[in-house]
């Protein structure tokens, strides 16, 4: 064993004597390897970003929940077809409530965008929603000011509204909200509450500037510039029964339409598994895009390492003679090269992931990231892999010279 | 006791199509704390002998035997633990390892023979004081002259306690004066009980030896006693 590491020790200070004595060559050779790192680590700074991105909108939006609408998500149908389905209706939703059994809870919603006012205060274009009460629960968020609607004031209509945090950040910004009647769409609602901040998804319109009122008076104030296209969120008791849950929806739904055995689904039940598949499509081309770069630029660095490594076996047939008269076993001079490879190669590692660290941070500016400690100890190691088997050819040769004629030559 | 023993030696190198015969049945018996040289025409054969000797190369057919064991047909892996412990090589190209300094190179054959650090340090020291070279350690080799490069690859030769110092032309790339320092120290090797063999051309550094193996056309021409043994004093061989 200590053998083992005085050898070690030997053949790692000729490595770094001889990457010392030839550093511009060492450096040139292990470009391939830098870029390859580069990329392996960036790709899964990359990946990591929309792992976490997708990870908090399935949280936000939660998996477990199915939404019954006219349009199926991704498309791909007869858009004609789609485009005469009678609209999903409150009746519906009701049917879902009362029967669904495998329901946790139902809410109804529909949405558009009006101004916002309070005073002299205006937000154009706030997404506004019609829903019931049960809407924190299928939804997955939080109040955290005052309350949310009750179902009286649901079912009744009443003139109230809950806001997003964004809403409450830009009409009150040094007052509370609560009590305060705001106008949307010219319409006066009473502030109930104000919900938990909940991020942007994807970049997409922000989840915070939205204003939640009660279905029943959405369509008699809202409706008649939007449609009554309703949508229907299902939240189902239990996530790993969510199939199941689908069925009974789509079976209370076609009675609820009133559709025979033979005619299709006028609606669409969709969930997030369209999402995760989605995105698991994306992260898979990246993944396939980094890989084959990586794959490449790896390919190509180990070509170089091997190249140069042949070099300088050749230039160091003498040292190696000198080292066989002295009594090096085969395995000596085999190690002492596998380590000057994988030495550079690491050197090289080391170097990508210098270089990748600043980039990962502007990736970090479109996608919440950070290279994972994960990624930097596989590229590490990777490099080093790719040092051993670039390496071995020429080490084997260099192991297997023979002793008289390596001292012979100049 | 026959410290080497060569039965019938032959070597053949394969040049081509052409055959060469560097060995053509050669016979030797040298026994401990010998001190032989051995001189020939060029392309006699000698520094084949040597390499053999060495265990650097293995004879195309014949029998030779080390300290009583047949090498002839050990492994590579076998010939490098031979070399490591049993031989001292001093080459005429000195072939010292020119990026690392004096204590690495003398140390290098300990470290390959699995010694450890401590008792590494302490016989390479010992070997460096030996040739008279101990304030220049830490020097590389291309920081010293001819005769002090050579006097290094003898510490490095001494340094495992070999049972044979084999050196072929060791002064060959030295003026003579330089050679007559170096030849001083193999004097004074033997007389502390070493074996030596050495190669040389000339009569006059053969002289030091005991007995003179003469070789040609790969074969003993002759074997003689030195009559007039010519010897250094001791002080003129360790001031470097
Ligand atoms: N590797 C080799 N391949 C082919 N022939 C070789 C090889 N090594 C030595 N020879 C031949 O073997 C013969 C003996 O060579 P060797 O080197 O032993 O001679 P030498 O006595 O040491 O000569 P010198 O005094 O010039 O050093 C020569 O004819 C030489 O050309
Ligand atoms: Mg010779």
């Amino acid at each position: 064993m200590r053998h083992f590491l005085d050898e070690l020790k030997e053949g790692l200070s000729i490595a770094f004597g001889a990457i010392r004595a030839n550093k511009m060559r060492s450096v040139l050779t292990t470009l391939g390897i830098v870029i390859g790192i580069v990329s392996v680590t960036l790709m899964g700074t990359a990946i990591e970003g929309l792992n976490r991105a997708f990870n908090k909108s399935i949280a936000a939006i939660g998996a477990d929940v199915l939404y019954v609408q006219k349009w199926p998500w991704g498309g791909g149908q007869n858009w004609w077809e789609i485009r005469n389905r009678r609209d999903i209706n409150m009746q519906q939703a009701r049917a879902i409530e009362k029967n669904a059994e495998t329901a946790k809870s139902v809410s109804p919603l529909n949405s558009t965008a009006r101004n916002v006012q309070f005073g002299r205060k205006l937000i154009e274009n706030a997404i506004v929603l019609g829903t019931d009460e049960d809407f924190l629960e299928t939804s997955n968020v939080n109040v955290a000011l005052g309350r949310f609607m009750t179902s009286l004031e649901a079912n009744g209509g009443r003139p109230v509204c809950v806001i997003g945090s964004e809403i409450s950040e830009n009409l009150f910004p040094s007052e509370s909200p609560l009590g305060k009647v705001i106008k949307l769409g010219g319409y006066p609602y009473r502030v109930l509450g104000v919900l938990e901040r909940q991020g942007s998804f994807l970049g997409m319109a922000s989840l915070d500037n939205r204003v939640y009122v009660p279905i029943s008076r959405f369509f008699k104030e809202f409706r008649s510039m939007h449609g009554g296209g309703l949508s229907i969120m299902v939240k189902a008791a239990n996530l790993s029964e969510l199939e199941e849950t689908k069925e009974e929806v789509r079976g209370i739904l076609r009675k609820a339409r009133k559709l025979s055995p033979k005619q299709q689904d006028d609606f669409a039940i969709n969930q997030q598994e369209i999402f995760v598949n989605f995105f698991n499509q994306i992260g898979g081309v990246i993944a396939a895009v980094g890989l084959f770069i990586t794959g490449l630029s790896l390919f190509v660095g180990g070509i170089g390492i091997m190249n140069i490594m042949f070099v300088s076996v050749t230039e160091r047939t003498k040292e190696i003679g000198i080292r066989k008269a002295i009594g090096a076993p085969r395995r000596s001079i085999l190690f002492q090269f596998l380590m000057e490879a994988a030495s550079l190669c690491l050197m090289g590692g080391i170097i990508g992931i210098i270089i990748a660290f600043p980039l990962s941070l502007i990736i970090d500016q479109v996608l919440p990231t950070a290279m994972p400690v994960s990624i930097v100890v596989i590229a590490l190691l990777v490099s080093i892999l790719v040092g051993v088997i670039s390496g071995f050819l020429p080490a084997y040769r260099a192991s297997r010279m023979d002793p008289v004629d390596a001292l012979r030559y100049e | 006791m026959a410290i080497i023993k060569f039965v019938n030696i032959t070597k053949m190198y394969q040049m081509g199509a052409e055959e060469v015969h560097a060995l053509q049945g050669l016979n030797v018996e040298i026994n401990k704390n010998e001190y032989v040289a051995i001189m020939g025409p060029s392309g006699s054969g000698k520094s084949t002998l040597m390499n053999i000797i060495g265990c650097l190369d293995t004879p195309t057919s014949g029998l030779y035997e080390l300290n009583s064991v047949n090498v002839s047909e050990m492994n590579d892996n076998q010939l490098a633990k031979i070399r490591n412990k049993e031989i001292g090589f001093v080459f005429q190209t000195f072939n010292l390892l020119a990026r690392s300094n004096v204590l690495h190179n003398v140390e290098l054959p300990l470290i390959y023979g699995g010694v450890n650090s401590s008792e590494r340090k302490k016989l390479a020291k010992e070997a460096i004081d030996r040739v008279g070279l101990g304030d220049r350690s830490l020097h590389k080799p291309n920081e010293l002259s001819g005769g002090q490069r050579q006097r290094v690859a003898i510490a490095r030769a001494l340094v495992t306690r070999p049972s044979i110092l084999l050196a072929d032309e060791p002064t060959g790339n030295l003026d003579s004066k330089t050679g007559d320092e170096i030849m001083g120290l193999f004097d004074i090797l033997h007389r502390e009980g070493n074996t030596i063999i050495l190669v040389t051309h000339e009569a006059d550094i053969a002289a030091h030896a005991h007995r003179i193996v003469h070789i040609r056309d790969g074969k003993v021409e002759r074997d003689e006693k030195v009559a007039n043994r010519r010897v250094v004093q001791h002080s003129a061989a360790v001031s470097a």
